[in-house]
């Protein structure tokens, strides 16, 4: 075990070294000044400029000037935003819990929606109600997210006027950003209406939530399903069978729990799909998170945000990725140690 | 398994579905207003845009004199009366008494308004030897552009509810200048209390005014929160709190204004126009604005220096395609630098005409060559006197194709654009004015005077001695005919020199929902929500 965590560690570590060794060539990739792109502060004069080119190294070679980066990086100096002015790291922690917020409840709905529904599809498998849960999961699929937001939007906000479009929380709302997770701050922020505020929290979580959620969920039907069917077609199912339980008893004891299983390591494999999208929907909903906020880096040519962001966003994901492989590896010992996920 | 699955799908639609009705005195208890972008400062005096005026001047602030929006007339404010001397040199200032200053987290003013506040806030932009003339940058455009700073030569204090403004020269829109979005009365306690603590620029970020709103808070791209002035001396019936939802995509602003996410919006585009109109629960206000659109050439380049280029191009294109295509039609066509709505409005004046030909041969004869090629700037941001430049741009490209000219369309982001421009770096231009003041002289002095160069008012970077000299006259004298009659000279000159050619004066419009009490449409400058409130 303590070998496997090893390995682990080394693999994410290295994952992040190259992440970090791509953010830093983006500093020369992108057009402009590189002490610029690094450090997102134009020097007023020649003076200003060596002391800054001095401090990030410029005058040594890559590896030095990579290492240095390497050393701001950890210690939390990431730059500053060339259009706000802002430091960096603030700017990200303050987007990225809001994308995480949104991924998880989307996260969250494909769970609970989706493996309930994947079950039943697979119990009633090669029946109507499976034809019928099939085709809707796939044709959900294979909605393009971007659409599919829109015409939520238009139903749902424009038609039937029952959910906001915009936002966390209806400005008149003084909430202060103390954790960037919208729900925790409402609980933080004194002299508001808990009740109410929370509601029209909800409200505006709605539509973005089921706009994200519900690819995730379709996918979780196929991949519950699957799993479903291969493990009713187990021999100690038959052998289940013939001892005499009923059907709901084979369910409960046998197939819930070893279906269970093969789902998660391809869950893992969702959470990448699922940030994606939110980054996406993000910004049809100005939902201020880190796609809203990247895409505005992308239209002010801000390249230091961009630099920065890419690497949050890219670290994120692999962490996310990683622990849940663990996870996996910790719950089901028997699988081999050098097997890869599959889809 | 299925009856669950309901519960939750119903659970989520409910929970989304009651936080509408529930509370519904919170939600009447704030006005939310989508703006469409962010202001540059919290004090008006340094930027002449409307986002900034719109942010700050009618709802921190409070001038010496106000427009009545309805007749155009110069009414009391904080100086409840006024009095010229016979040679129209000396104003006297009677200030109004008990007028408070905002309570704030960050300042509590010890003091009510008085004569050192007014004298503060003039000298402020008028001398360079004051205290705060550097702070923030030390340029004030407005009062830079007319050159209001040159002509008055004492602000003093006769008592402390009385003030004596001296001119030099006569100059009849003086009040009316005082009367603009930029002239706000800041606290001259608020600006001591800074210096000592070493902290002066925080007086442009951190506003305290006396206003019908207290600044609470302001996030970049997101939004300003402001919440009622309890003490406002006027005692409006406004909102508990107004929130500014920064939101630069009209077709969004329009959206959140039908989900009722905001209550009333910035310059809804020319295509919303219709939508709005036909929604029963949005109202449409619309007055013809005081503002032109135009197409300025940078008259220090060759070869727009030379007049006759500059008459040529205006040849070449056809105003009225631009007007349909560009403002479908809610705009009027411009011959003059005036909107219909100025009093100095000359019906008669001279206009240019679509002539391709002429305009060709204009260019051969001035000795531009055949394969000349010019840029057009077109400004990034959503005005109503040019709603769409890019595509006005586009369309200037082709006319100026068939006089054989090759036009390329440079754009930047809003505050680097202004910045080139103001460097000269442009060919030609295509921006616009909304004036702060009815009065004529605020088109003529701020676009075209020499005076308006350095301040980055003069796109076309035109000085002309005559031109100057004319508007001095026009504005020493009080006979309102005198007046008309040295602007139709004005006009004539232009007409002659073309240093830019008007195109357009639009509409002014505001999107707001019925349930907004108080809001009214004001052809003046920027956005007022004091006295604006929601029916519960």
């Amino acid at each position: 075990m303590i070998q496997v965590l090893l390995r682990y560690v080394v693999l994410f570590t290295i994952t992040l070294v190259v992440l970090c060794a791509m953010s830093f060539s983006l500093a020369y990739l992108f057009p402009g000044d590189v002490l610029e792109n690094l450090t997102g502060i134009s020097p007023q004069n020649e003076f200003q400029r060596a002391a800054i080119a001095r401090q990030l190294g410029l005058e040594q070679n890559y590896f030095v000037q990579f290492y240095y980066y390497l050393e701001r990086l950890l210690a939390g100096d990431w730059g500053y935003s060339s259009a706000s002015g802002l430091p960096l790291l603030e700017e990200v922690s303050v987007a990225l819990p809001a994308t995480i917020e949104l991924s998880t409840y989307a996260m969250f709905m494909a769970i609970v929606v989706g493996i309930p529904l994947g079950y039943y599809a697979g119990v009633k498998c090669y029946s109507t109600t499976d034809y019928t849960l099939n085709s809707l999961s796939i044709t959900t699929y294979s909605f393009p997210v971007f659409w599919f937001a829109l015409v939520l939007i238009l139903v749902f906000s424009l038609q039937l006027d029952v959910a906001p479009i915009s936002g966390r929380l209806s400005l008149l709302f003084d909430v202060e950003s103390v954790t960037g997770f919208i729900m925790i701050d409402i609980l933080l922020a004194d002299n508001i209406d808990h009740g109410l505020a929370i509601r029209d929290a909800l409200s505006h979580l709605f539509l973005p939530t089921v706009a994200i959620g519900a690819i995730t969920t379709a996918a979780m039907v196929r991949i519950t399903r699957r799993s479903v069917i291969d493990v009713m077609q187990r021999p100690y199912i038959a052998a289940a069978r013939s001892r005499g339980l009923s059907s709901w008893q084979i369910f409960f004891r046998h197939v819930i729990r070893n279906a269970l299983l093969p789902i998660l390591p391809l869950m893992a494999i969702q959470i990448t799909t699922l940030i994606t999208n939110a980054m996406i929907v993000e910004t049809l909903f100005s939902w201020p998170g880190i796609g809203n906020w990247l895409l505005q880096a992308i239209y002010q040519q801000d390249y230091p945000a961009l630099r920065v962001g890419m690497l949050a966003v890219s670290a994120l994901v692999v962490t996310l990725t990683i622990i849940v492989d663990l996870f996996n590896r910790l719950i089901d010992p028997s699988r081999d140690r050098f097997e890869r996920g599959t889809i | 398994m299925r009856g669950k699955l309901s519960a939750i799908c119903l659970g989520l639609l409910l929970i989304s579905g009651c936080g509408r009705n529930v509370e519904h005195t919170f939600y009447t208890s704030g006005v939310i207003y989508c703006s469409e972008s962010n202001p540059i400062t919290f004090n008006p005096q340094l930027d002449t845009s409307t986002t900034t005026a719109d942010a700050t001047s009618h709802q921190i602030y409070d001038k010496l004199l106000v427009f009545d929006p309805d007749t155009g007339q110069i009414t009391p404010s904080l100086a409840s009366s006024w009095l010229i001397s016979e040679d129209g040199l000396t104003y006297t200032f009677q200030l109004r008494k008990n007028v408070k200053f905002h309570t704030t987290p960050y300042f509590s003013p010890s003091r009510n308004f008085n004569a050192d506040d007014v004298i503060f806030s003039i000298n402020r932009w008028r001398l360079a030897s004051h205290p705060y003339h550097e702070v923030s940058g030390g340029q004030y455009p407005y009062f830079d552009s007319i050159g209001l700073a040159d002509n008055i030569e004492t602000v003093e204090r006769i008592n402390g509810y009385r003030i004596e403004i001296t001119l030099k020269r006569r100059d009849s829109s003086f009040l009316a200048n005082l009367a603009t979005d930029f002239s706000v009365i800041l606290s001259a306690e608020y600006g001591d209390n800074l210096l000592v603590k070493g902290v002066p620029h925080q007086i442009d970020i951190k506003p305290i005014g006396t206003g019908p709103y207290i600044f609470q808070d302001y996030r970049k791209d997101r939004f300003i929160r402001y919440e009622r002035n309890e003490e406002h001396w006027k005692q409006l019936n406004s909102a508990q709190a107004l929130v500014f939802d920064i939101t630069p995509r009209s077709s969004l602003r329009l959206a959140k204004l039908i989900t009722q996410e905001c209550d009333a919006t910035a310059f809804p585009a020319q295509t919303e126009l219709d939508v709005i109109r036909t929604n029963d629960e949005l109202t449409l206000a619309e007055k013809p604005g005081l503002n032109i659109g135009f197409w300025a050439f940078n008259t220090e380049k060759a070869p727009f220096n030379n007049p006759d280029v500059r008459r040529a191009l205006a040849a070449a294109i056809d105003k009225n395609t631009l007007l349909e295509a560009v403002y479908f039609d809610s705009a009027t066509r411009a011959k003059t630098l005036l909107p219909t709505a100025s009093w100095a409005y000359q019906n008669d004046a001279d206009d240019t005409a679509y002539n391709p030909v002429l305009a060709r041969r204009l260019l051969s004869d001035a000795g531009v060559p055949p394969d000349f090629s010019m840029t057009i700037w077109a400004m990034p941001v959503k005005r109503a006197y040019n709603p769409n430049a890019t595509k006005m741009a586009e369309l200037i490209q082709r006319y100026l194709q068939d006089v054989g000219i090759d036009a390329e369309i440079v754009t930047y982001d809003w505050l680097t654009f202004r910045k080139r421009l103001q460097d000269g770096e442009h060919d030609s231009v295509l921006i616009g004015w909304s004036a702060d003041n009815g009065d004529p002289d605020n088109f003529y002095r701020p676009l075209l005077s020499c005076g308006a160069i350095p301040s980055g008012t003069n796109r076309a970077m035109w000085c002309n001695q005559d031109y100057d000299r004319l508007l001095d006259e026009a504005i020493e004298t009080n006979d309102i005919d005198e007046r008309r009659a040295i602007y139709q000279q004005v006009n004539r000159l232009l007409f002659e020199q073309q240093p830019l050619v008007p195109i357009a004066h639009a509409y002014r419009y505001q999107a707001y929902r019925n349930e907004l009490n108080g809001m009214s449409i004001n052809p003046f400058g920027g956005v007022k929500f004091g006295g604006v409130s929601k029916t519960e």
